[in-house]
């Protein structure tokens, strides 16, 4: 009888092309996704090398991180985020490579518009040149990002040079608690794994709570693995997974044939990982980022630590650096702790659901009048499936701005950017020093607590929180 | 790409850890369309003051660290975004090498892209490389290194201290393709027939493309 095998080493052992000995093994890449910034080098050297891109139908592009979240009918006003568009629109011309622009229904958030359009499936290796295409690996997919000079060696060849990633499964046993969500989870198993725990490995998350996420909540899962240094993180393909993308535009045609291989896919009883770490669902409360990486997280019944409190050096050095970044004094409980801006969006937290969780926090309230409040769906069917449901006149009549599709504020290529010393609630990903304006501050919390500190204009504890919904 | 060999150069202490890619290049400069003159914009808000002028007190700042070209840093140097703009940076700057306990993955890998050397040192190594960076800033002195690739060293010598040198292992094909400056497409274009093999055993028809509606 074969060994029992990982999802990973299951999608691994498919995709290996060759290992020439003394060589990295080549790894054959099913899906490539592209965006504007990390790309125009990749083209531009595949030009002056005279090589073709070698299977145009397999990637797939759309501008995101650059683009303005106002009226699109505008002209971009930033002549450089404009001719980074342009440079997108025109290489995808010339290499006949499917691109869903900025007027196109579909654009949006690479991240978001992969699982949604189908494109992303179980099984598959997918790259991208960005570090949060872990989040296709909740579809039960090997997806990780990639640097420039490897998307380029992905157009030119369809492969990449890999070395075999070693495993960590997390195990998430016990139910989450009311109020507690999937960005609450992830947020603490970062903080409890560091932000360099899952270096070198694939996360696969495993378990009873992980099983009774939804998509969505997998997606948002997966997609912060690369904050605890991990490249990938990936969910076995279930029910769950099947009920998602049937009809999705991209499905397979004989969708119960694919569905007959995909079911294949889970780890076979008994696998070996290289390293396992369990979790108790039931212990999780809301988590609140307090420093400049996303490991510095604390419960929302918390306080900011004192640096003093750190044994290792290091450490406290580092704390001491990011409390004073932040503005924060060690001790300061997180709640009452008073907020400028709320950003809800980004790849981790802009899908429907999302919507539909910070909405329901909002309904019958108005935002703090010293808060800044927006909303930012994660592509263009966010946006109308939440306008369809009604969830943008929630957001408005609160006083939220309701925006088009992109990555707006997660990173503030865009004009969308923190001022100096503003203090953000964000379901963002980073709270890296400066990552949504310079010397801007950034809290990192699911969307129900984003939605909650818009409308308290300081952090509040969500499981107390009155919705009229 | 250049190929690297044997480096000497002076060591730029830079004391933190968890730096990440969003500080080794920030965002606003990722708009440029090229691969070049990314250097200016390097540790842009940690470099330079509000009003445009160098911070002195920021490490690459500093007289120790005039024309340096290998960094030493702490543990999990250039984690976050994917951005190459990063190890583009480092190298416009005039970095060949970094020095660190450890570093995230897709920078680690971005690093060998382009002709820089990412050096894994244990902890009490690096510590011991910072004492020897700081002492020689004390004395007026810049601390130099030389990295031996095909050797796999690192060596420092400096006045009065004991000689110093550690070895480091790199995957041994990133290794070949470092000192050979390759280029990594050309080696895997010569593997076209096994990639058209593996495209007919999966059913891929060459140019037939994913499933579209
Ligand atoms: S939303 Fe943020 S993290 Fe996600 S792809 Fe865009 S910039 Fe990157």
């Amino acid at each position: 009888m074969p060994a029992p095998r990982t999802l990973l080493d299951k999608i691994w052992d498919d995709h290996v092309v060759c290992a020439p000995p003394g060589e990295l093994a080549l790894v054959y890449v099913d899906r490539h996704l592209v965006h504007e910034v990390t790309s125009p080098q990749a083209f531009e050297g595949l030009r002056l090398a005279g090589r073709r891109v070698r299977r145009p139908e397999a990637t797939f592009a759309t501008p995101d991180h650059n683009v303005p979240t106002t009226d699109r009918r505008l002209p971009i006003a930033d002549l450089i985020s404009r001719q980074q568009i342009d440079t997108l629109r025109s290489n995808c011309r010339e290499f006949g490579i499917r691109l869903f622009d900025l007027d196109d229904a579909d654009q949006g958030i690479v991240h978001v518009i992969g699982p949604e359009l189908g494109i992303t499936q179980p099984g598959m290796t997918i790259v991208c040149g960005d570090s949060h295409t872990a989040t296709h690996g909740a579809l039960g997919a090997l997806a990780f990002g990639i640097g420039t000079s490897e998307v380029e060696h992905v157009l030119a060849t369809q492969t990449l040079r890999q070395a075999k990633p070693r495993s960590l499964e997390i195990r998430v046993d016990g139910r989450l608690a009311p109020g507690v969500t999937a960005k609450d989870l992830v947020l603490y198993i970062i903080g409890r794994l560091s932000t360099e725990g899952g270096t070198g490995f694939v996360i696969e998350y495993t378990g009873s709570c992980i099983r009774s996420l939804s998509m969505e909540e997998r997606m948002t899962v997966c997609n912060m693995s690369i904050e605890a240094g991990a490249r990938a993180g990936m969910i076995a393909p279930d029910a769950v997974t099947f009920d998602y993308l049937r009809g999705r535009d991209f499905a397979p045609r004989d969708f119960d044939a694919a569905v007959a291989r995909w079911e294949r896919l889970p780890s076979d009883p008994g696998a070996v990982y290289d390293r396992s770490e369990r979790f108790d669902a039931a212990a999780i409360v809301p988590q609140v980022t307090w420093g400049t990486n996303p490991a510095e997280v604390v419960g929302i019944d918390g306080c900011v630590p004192d640096p003093a409190s750190f044994a290792d050096p290091g450490q406290r050095d580092g704390a001491a650096r990011s409390l004073a970044y932040m503005g924060l004094a060690g001790g300061t409980p997180i709640v009452g702790i008073p907020i400028d801006r709320v950003f809800i969006g980004s790849c981790t937290n802009s899908r429907i659901e999302d919507l539909r969780e910070a909405a329901r926090a909002v309904r019958g309230h108005r935002v703090a009048p010293s808060v800044h409040a927006m909303v930012v769906p994660g592509s263009g069917r966010v946006k109308r499936q939440a306008e369809a449901e009604g969830l943008d006149r929630v957001f408005r009549d609160a006083g939220f701005e309701w925006r088009e599709a992109g990555c707006s504020m997660c990173l503030g290529m865009n004009p969308d950017t923190l001022a100096p010393g503003e203090r953000c609630a964000s379901t963002s990903n980073r709270n890296f020093e400066g990552r949504q304006g310079k010397g801007g501050r950034t809290h990192l919390v699911s969307p129900t607590m984003a939605a909650a500190a818009a409308v308290a204009g300081t952090f509040v504890d969500v499981r107390t929180w009155r919705t009229d919904a | 790409m250049e190929p690297f060999t044997v480096h000497t150069g002076v060591v730029a202490a830079l004391d933190r850890a968890n730096v990440d890619t969003d500080q080794i290049i920030p965002k606003q400069f990722l708009k440029r369309i090229e691969r070049t003159g990314f250097g200016r914009f390097l540790f842009f808000d940690w470099r330079f003051r509000p009003d445009g002028s160098p911070d002195p007190a920021f490490e690459l700042n500093r007289p120790e660290a005039a024309g340096a070209t290998i960094l030493l840093a702490r543990r999990n140097f250039g984690c976050g975004s994917s951005r190459e703009h990063a190890p583009w940076a480092l190298a416009d700057y005039g970095f060949r090498a970094v020095i660190a306990p450890s570093f995230a993955d897709i920078f680690h890998s971005n690093c060998f892209q382009n002709g820089m050397l990412p050096i894994a040192l244990a902890d009490a190594d690096v510590e011991e490389l910072f004492r020897r960076a700081a002492a020689a800033a004390r004395d007026g002195r810049q601390l130099r290194a030389v990295i031996d690739l095909a050797a796999g060293t690192v060596t420092v010598d400096a006045p009065g201290d004991a000689p110093f040198q550690r070895s480091f292992t790199v995957d041994p094909f990133r290794r070949d393709c470092l000192l050979r400056g390759l280029d990594s497409i050309a080696l895997s274009l010569a593997h076209g027939a096994e990639i058209d093999a593996w495209e007919q055993a999966h059913g891929i028809a060459p140019g037939a493309g994913a499933s579209s509606p």
